[in-house]
C-alpha cells in the first residue's frame, strides 16, 4: 500500500507529518495527506434505500462508483442542516476510494511529531474507536482519523 | 537480465500450452497406441522442452525430459509396444516438469525436488525396452534429422524445435496468432465499459436535443460502440475446452485408481465463455466429473450385473441456449439413490422423518447441495469426504449461474449448468420507484404486466393479507419496491406497473413506479459498507452520469418474503413460509360426513384419541368421554357442518377424534376417519360462503376444505369459551407479522382464548390498524417488515395513545429469544412463535398488567 509505506517513511526519517485537514461541526480533523486522493463539492447523489444511515449515497467519480459516508453521523452528532453543503474528501482505504462527506475543507498542515499523544480514554464512544491520536497544534487540537476504521461500519456499531 | 526473463516467461507460457496439449495427446494415444503422428507430436513437445532447457541451464528438467525423450523415441520408432504403465510413468514426467516449471515461474530456481526416483525409473523402462535386444542404444536417442539441430549448439535448439509442433497439426493459425496479456484484454473491457456509458450519455443528450449533425454522430457512435464491445468481449471469450483439456487425464486417473473403466465423452469443446467466468467454473467443473468418477459409474462387475457396458460414459456436454452457457455432466450410472439420500438427511439431522416422507424426489435430490452432505458408502480419497457440491452449488451462484441435478435410478445422473456468458456488461431494464431509478438485471426478467384503469387496484386481490395476482390462471404473489426498500409510496396513479420476475425456480410481481426502458449496463460492485444488503447486486451508471443502483431479484424476493429466506429453510422449517400466499404448512387431514378432505393446522391439533362407542356417555345432552381423569366433551363434526342431514348409518367403532385444547380445558371433535398429515405448499386458496368452512385449497394436489375451528367450537360449544372471556372478553390483539399463515395460527389461538384480533402483514398496514380500531395489546414479529420491531416502537411512540401499547414479540427460534433478553426496550415481553401456550400466558399477563395501570380505559370514548 503506498499509503503505508508513506506513514512509515515519514516516521522514521522526519519529525513532522503532513495532514490533509477538515472540519466536522467544531471538530478539527487531519488524515494523512498521502492517503487523501481528491477532495469534490457537493456532488450530486443517488440515496441506498435500506442502507446504515451513515451513508449518505453513491457518488460518479469519473466512471467509479464511490461511497459517501457522512462524517456528521458517523460520529454521532447532531446533522449538518440544510443550508451548509458538505464537501467530498476522497479517501483511498483498502477497499478503494470512499467519499467522506465533511463540514468545511482546511489546509495541508506540517505537524511535529512530538506534540502526539492518544486519544483521551473519556472520549466519546462514537468517536473512540475513529480517532487515532491527537496533535496538539497551538491553538486547536487536531484529531487524527482513522480512515480504515471510518469506513468500516462494524466499529463503533455496538457502542 | 530483462531480456533474459522475458524469454523464460516465453518459454514458460510455451511450455505450458505444450503440456497441457501433451496431457490430452497422452490420453488419445493410449486409445491409439500406433499413431505415428501422436506420438511424433509427443516426442516433439517433450523434445522443445528439453531443448531449452538446456540453453537455460535447468538441469533437473533436462534430466527428467531427456530421459522421457529417450522412452519416447523408442515408443516412436517402433521398438517397444505402449502399455498403461508407460503411459502413467509418462504422464508422472508431465507432472514433475509442470512441478519444476511452476518453481521456477515462481522463484526462477528448479526448485528442491531432484525428481531421482522418476529419473531412475524412466531410465529402467528405457533399458529395459534395450535390453530386450534391440540395436537403439539409449545414450543415443535422436533421430538423425533432429540431431542436425543439435549440432549447431542449445542455443539453436530451441529454435529450430520450436516450429516443429506447429508443424504437425495448424501451422497457418500460428502465424495470424498473436499473444496478448490478459491483463491488457481485462484494461480494455474496462474502458469499453466506460465507452458504453459515455455512450449512453451521449445518446441521452441526443434525445434531449434536435440537431441532425449530433443525431448523425451519435449513431454512428452507438453503432461503432456496439461493435467495439462485441469484439472486446470476445477476446476475452475462450473456450471450455480450455478447462475441459485436463479432465481426460482426470477421468483416467481416477478410473485407474478405482478400478473402473470410463470412456469420457466431449460434446461442445468449441464454446465459448468469458474467461473470468471459466475460472471460476474450473474448481466446480473437475469435481463434478470426479463425483461422477467416484459416486456415479459402476464398477465393470457392477454394470454387467446391471445389463449394462463394463464401461462407464461420462458425458460433458456444452452449448448456447438464450445468453446463457449449458454445460451438462452426464453419467450413465447407477443414479442417485433418493431414498439413500433422504436416510443420510435424516441421519445428519438436514430432515425429520416425518419430512422425508412428503420430500418429493426432486426435492430430495437437492439435498445433496447440502453442507456436509455425502452418500458415498465409503469416503474414498478421490472424492466424497462430504465437503463438494454444496461448494459447486454456491460457487455457480455466485457468478450468477443456476445448478441442476437430475437422476434416474439406473439411468444415470445429469447436472446441468447455467451459466452467463459474461459478468461485466448485461442488459438490464429500467425501473423507478419512489423517485429513484433501479435497474433490474434482464436475466431475471419474464414479462412486464400494466394494469390500467379505475379498477386497477382490484387486480390485485389479497390472500389474508398478502397481495397475489392473478396471472393467466394462477396466483402470483406480488411485492410492492416501494414496500421492500421503505421508499416513499408513490401517488395513486392511473395505472399499476408490474415486472414479473424469476429468482431460482420461483416468480413473483413486483410492483414498481414506472417502467422506463432497456439498456446495456456495465456492473460495478458495491463499496464494502453495502455489501451487506441483499436487495443490491451492484450499481452502475446511467446515461446522465447518475449512479443507479441494480437490484438482485433474489434479494428482493427474500426481503418482501416473497420467497423463503433460504432453501435451508423452506426444508427444516417446512412450517414457515415458502411463497407468500403460497405457505408450507403442516395440516391434519380428515373425513366427516359428506366432507371427504377436511384440514385443520396441525399445530392446533392436542392429540388424536380413538375411543370405543361404548365408552361414549350422554351428560347434558352432549356427548362426553372420561379422559385423563377428566370430562371430554364430544363434538360429532358432521352435526356441524351439516346439522340436520340424515345420520349415514353406523358411526365408526372406535371413534376417531381430534383433541383440541387450550391449557385448561378440552374439547373432542368427532369424524369419520383421519387421513393423513400433510405438509404441503397450499396454493391457491378460495374463500367459502359457507358456515364452518375457513375455504378450500390444494392440499397434496387434491382439493380440500380447510375447517374453521373457530366457528365450529364456538356453534356447539358456547360455554368452553365463556367461561375464559373473564380477562380475555372483548381485548384487541393486533398480530403484526408478514407471514400469513403465521398470523392464521397466532389468530386461531387468540380466537379460540376469546380476543378480538386484527392482523396486520407490516408497519404500514399495522399503524393503519392503529390508527383505525382501539387496539388493547400488540404481537409483532421481530423481524416485522420493513425494519423490524425497533421501527415498530418507534412508530407507536408517535403518539401517547400508542406508546401504553403492550408490545410482545414474537422470535423465530429460541436461540434468537435467548439473545433477545437483554433488548427489552422495543417490547415488553417476548414469546417464540411456535410456543402458543407461552405466547397466551403473556397475552393474558400483558393485559392483566395494563389493565391495574390503566384505571381509566384510554379507549372507553373512542368505543361506539
Amino acid at each position: 500500500m503506498a499509503t503505508d509505506t508513506g506513514t512509515m517513511k515519514t516516521d522514521v526519517t522526519q519529525t513532522s507529518r503532513q495532514f490533509s485537514t477538515f472540519f466536522v461541526a467544531d471538530l478539527f480533523f487531519g488524515v494523512d495527506v498521502l492517503c487523501v486522493q481528491e477532495v469534490l463539492r457537493f456532488q450530486q447523489m443517488t440515496s441506498v434505500p435500506q442502507a446504515p444511515e451513515v451513508i449518505e449515497g453513491l457518488i460518479n467519480l469519473r466512471g467509479q462508483i464511490v461511497t459517501a459516508i457522512d462524517m456528521r453521523r458517523r460520529l454521532r452528532l447532531p446533522s449538518r442542516g440544510d443550508d451548509l453543503m458538505p464537501m467530498n474528501m476522497v479517501v483511498r482505504t483498502e477497499d478503494g476510494a470512499v467519499s467522506l462527506l465533511v463540514d468545511e475543507i482546511g489546509d495541508v498542515l506540517d505537524v511535529d511529531v512530538a506534540t502526539y499523544e492518544r486519544p483521551p480514554e473519556n472520549l466519546d464512544p462514537a468517536a473512540r474507536g475513529l480517532i487515532r491520536g491527537v496533535y496538539k497544534l497551538r491553538d486547536r487540537l487536531l484529531l487524527v482519523l482513522d480512515t480504515e476504521r471510518t469506513v468500516d461500519l462494524a466499529v463503533g456499531r455496538a457502542a | 537480465m530483462q531480456e533474459d526473463q522475458d524469454v523464460i516467461r516465453e518459454f514458460l507460457v510455451e511450455s505450458h500450452e505444450n503440456l497441457s496439449r501433451l496431457d490430452q495427446e497422452l490420453i488419445e494415444l493410449e486409445s491409439h497406441p500406433t499413431d505415428a503422428a501422436l506420438l511424433a507430436s509427443i516426442f516433439r513437445t517433450i523434445h522443445t522442452i528439453k531443448g531449452t532447457c538446456g540453453f537455460f541451464a535447468f538441469s533437473i528438467l533436462e534430466k527428467i525430459t531427456h530421459q522421457a525423450e529417450t522412452l519416447l523415441s523408442q515408443l516412436r520408432d517402433g521398438q517397444r509396444e505402449l502399455d498403461p504403465s508407460l503411459v502413467s510413468l509418462i504422464l508422472e514426467t508431465v507432472d514433475a516438469t509442470r512441478k519444476v516449471l511452476a518453481s521456477i515461474e515462481a522463484t526462477g530456481e528448479e526448485g528442491p525436488d531432484q525428481f531421482e526416483d522418476l529419473t531412475e525409473r524412466l531410465r529402467a523402462a528405457a533399458q529395459g525396452a534395450a535390453g530386450r535386444g534391440n540395436q537403439s542404444t539409449p545414450d543415443k536417442p535422436f533421430d538423425s534429422a533432429l540431431e542436425q539441430g543439435c549440432v549447431s549448439g542449445p542455443a539453436e535448439h530451441a529454435e529450430v524445435a520450436k516450429p516443429e509442433p506447429d508443424a504437425t497439426r495448424s501451422s497457418a493459425a500460428a502465424d495470424a496468432n498473436i499473444r496478448v496479456g490478459v491483463g491488457l484484454l481485462d484494461k480494455l473491457m474496462d474502458l469499453v465499459g466506460e465507452l458504453v456509458l459515455t455512450r449512453n450519455q451521449i445518446l441521452q443528450f441526443n434525445t434531449e436535443r434536435e440537431d441532425a449533425a449530433l443525431n448523425t454522430t451519435s449513431q454512428r457512435l452507438n453503432l461503432i460502440t456496439t461493435e467495439l464491445q462485441e469484439g472486446v468481449m470476445k477476446t476475452r471469450m475462450q473456450p471450455i475446452g480450455m478447462v475441459w483439456n485436463k479432465l481426460p487425464r482426470v477421468v483416467r486417473d481416477m478410473a485407474v485408481s478405482l478400478g473402473k473403466q470410463i470412456r469420457l465423452e466431449m460434446d461442445g469443446a468449441e464454446t465459448e465463455l468469458d474467461r473470468t467466468i471459466i475460472e471460476a467454473i474450473k474448481d466446480p467443473l473437475v469435481h463434478l466429473v470426479r463425483n461422477s468418477c467416484d459416486h456415479g459409474i459402476e464398477s465393470p462387475e457392477v454394470r454387467q450385473r446391471a445389463g449394462k457396458p463394463p464401461e462407464g460414459k461420462l458425458t460433458l456436454r456444452a452449448y448456447h441456449e438464450g445468453g446463457q452457457v449449458n454445460i451438462e455432466i452426464g453419467d450413465d450410472g447407477a443414479g442417485v439413490d433418493v431414498d439413500r439420500v433422504k436416510e443420510k438427511a435424516i441421519e445428519k439431522g438436514l430432515l425429520r422423518p416425518e419430512q422425508a416422507q412428503k420430500l418429493g424426489d426432486r426435492e430430495a435430490l437437492n439435498l445433496i447441495f447440502q453442507p456436509g452432505f455425502s452418500t458415498a458408502q465409503t469416503i474414498t480419497k478421490v472424492s466424497g469426504r462430504g465437503v463438494g457440491m454444496d461448494v459447486v452449488r454456491s460457487n455457480i451462484e455466485k457468478i450468477g449461474g443456476i445448478v441442476d441435478v437430475f437422476s434416474r435410478p439406473g439411468e444415470g445422473t445429469t447436472v446441468k449448468l447455467k451459466i452467463p456468458l459474461t459478468l461485466a456488461i448485461i442488459p438490464g431494464l429500467v425501473v423507478n420507484s419512489g423517485g429513484e431509478r433501479f435497474v433490474i438485471p434482464q436475466v431475471s426478467l419474464l414479462e412486464l404486466i400494466r394494469l390500467e384503469g379505475d379498477s386497477s387496484d382490484k387486480h390485485i386481490e389479497h390472500v389474508h393479507g398478502t397481495p397475489v395476482y392473478r396471472r393467466r390462471g394462477s396466483l402470483l404473489p406480488v411485492a410492492y419496491l416501494n414496500q421492500v426498500l421503505g421508499l416513499k409510496a408513490a401517488e395513486r396513479a392511473e395505472a399499476v406497473n408490474m415486472v414479473v420476475l424469476q429468482a431460482e425456480d420461483r416468480q413473483f410481481g413486483l410492483v414498481v413506479d414506472g417502467i422506463n426502458d432497456t439498456q446495456e449496463i456495465v456492473v460495478k460492485p458495491l463499496g464494502k459498507q453495502l455489501k451487506g444488503l441483499t436487495v443490491y447486486a451492484g450499481a452502475t451508471i446511467m446515461g446522465d452520469g447518475r449512479v443507479a443502483l441494480i437490484l438482485d431479484v433474489l434479494g428482493i424476493g427474500q426481503r418482501s418474503g416473497v420467497l423463503a429466506e433460504s432453501r435451508e429453510q423452506t426444508r427444516n422449517v417446512a412450517e414457515h413460509k415458502t411463497q407468500s400466499g403460497a405457505e408450507q404448512q403442516r395440516l391434519l387431514l380428515f373425513r366427516a360426513g359428506s366432507f371427504e378432505r377436511l384440514a385443520v393446522p396441525l399445530s392446533l391439533v392436542a392429540r388424536l384419541e380413538e375411543f370405543p362407542q361404548s365408552s361414549i356417555e350422554h351428560a347434558g345432552g352432549c356427548q362426553v368421554v372420561q379422559y385423563r381423569k377428566h370430562i371430554l366433551p364430544l363434538l360429532p363434526l358432521h352435526d356441524v357442518l351439516e346439522p340436520g342431514a340424515p345420520d349415514r348409518g353406523q358411526a365408526a367403532d372406535p371413534a376417531q377424534v381430534i383433541v383440541f385444547n387450550d391449557g385448561e380445558r378440552s374439547i373432542g371433535i368427532v369424524v369419520d376417519r383421519i387421513l393423513d398429515v400433510a405438509e404441503d405448499t397450499v396454493t391457491a386458496r378460495q374463500n367459502s360462503n359457507r358456515k364452518g368452512l375457513m375455504g378450500s385449497a390444494v392440499v397434496g394436489k387434491r382439493v380440500t376444505d380447510l375447517l374453521d375451528l373457530d366457528y365450529v367450537l364456538k356453534a356447539s360449544a358456547e360455554d368452553w369459551f365463556q367461561r375464559k372471556r373473564t380477562s380475555a372478553d372483548g381485548k384487541v390483539v393486533l398480530v403484526a407479522e408478514a407471514s400469513a399463515f403465521s398470523r392464521s395460527l397466532i389468530r386461531s389461538s387468540l380466537d379460540m382464548a376469546g380476543y378480538r384480533v386484527i392482523e396486520a402483514a407490516n408497519l404500514d398496514e399495522m399503524i393503519r390498524e392503529l390508527e383505525q380500531h382501539p387496539v388493547d395489546i400488540v404481537i409483532a414479529a421481530l423481524d416485522l417488515p420493513p425494519n423490524g420491531i425497533s421501527a415498530l416502537r418507534a412508530a407507536m411512540g408517535r403518539r401517547p395513545e400508542w406508546e401504553r401499547i403492550p408490545v410482545l414479540a414474537l422470535a423465530e427460534t429460541a436461540e434468537q429469544l435467548r439473545t433477545l433478553a437483554g433488548r427489552a426496550r422495543d417490547f415488553e415481553d417476548c414469546q417464540t412463535r411456535s410456543d402458543r401456550e407461552a405466547m397466551l400466558d403473556s397475552v393474558a399477563r400483558l393485559v392483566l398488567a395494563q389493565a391495574s395501570v390503566e384505571t381509566e380505559p384510554v379507549r372507553a370514548g373512542e368505543e361506539k
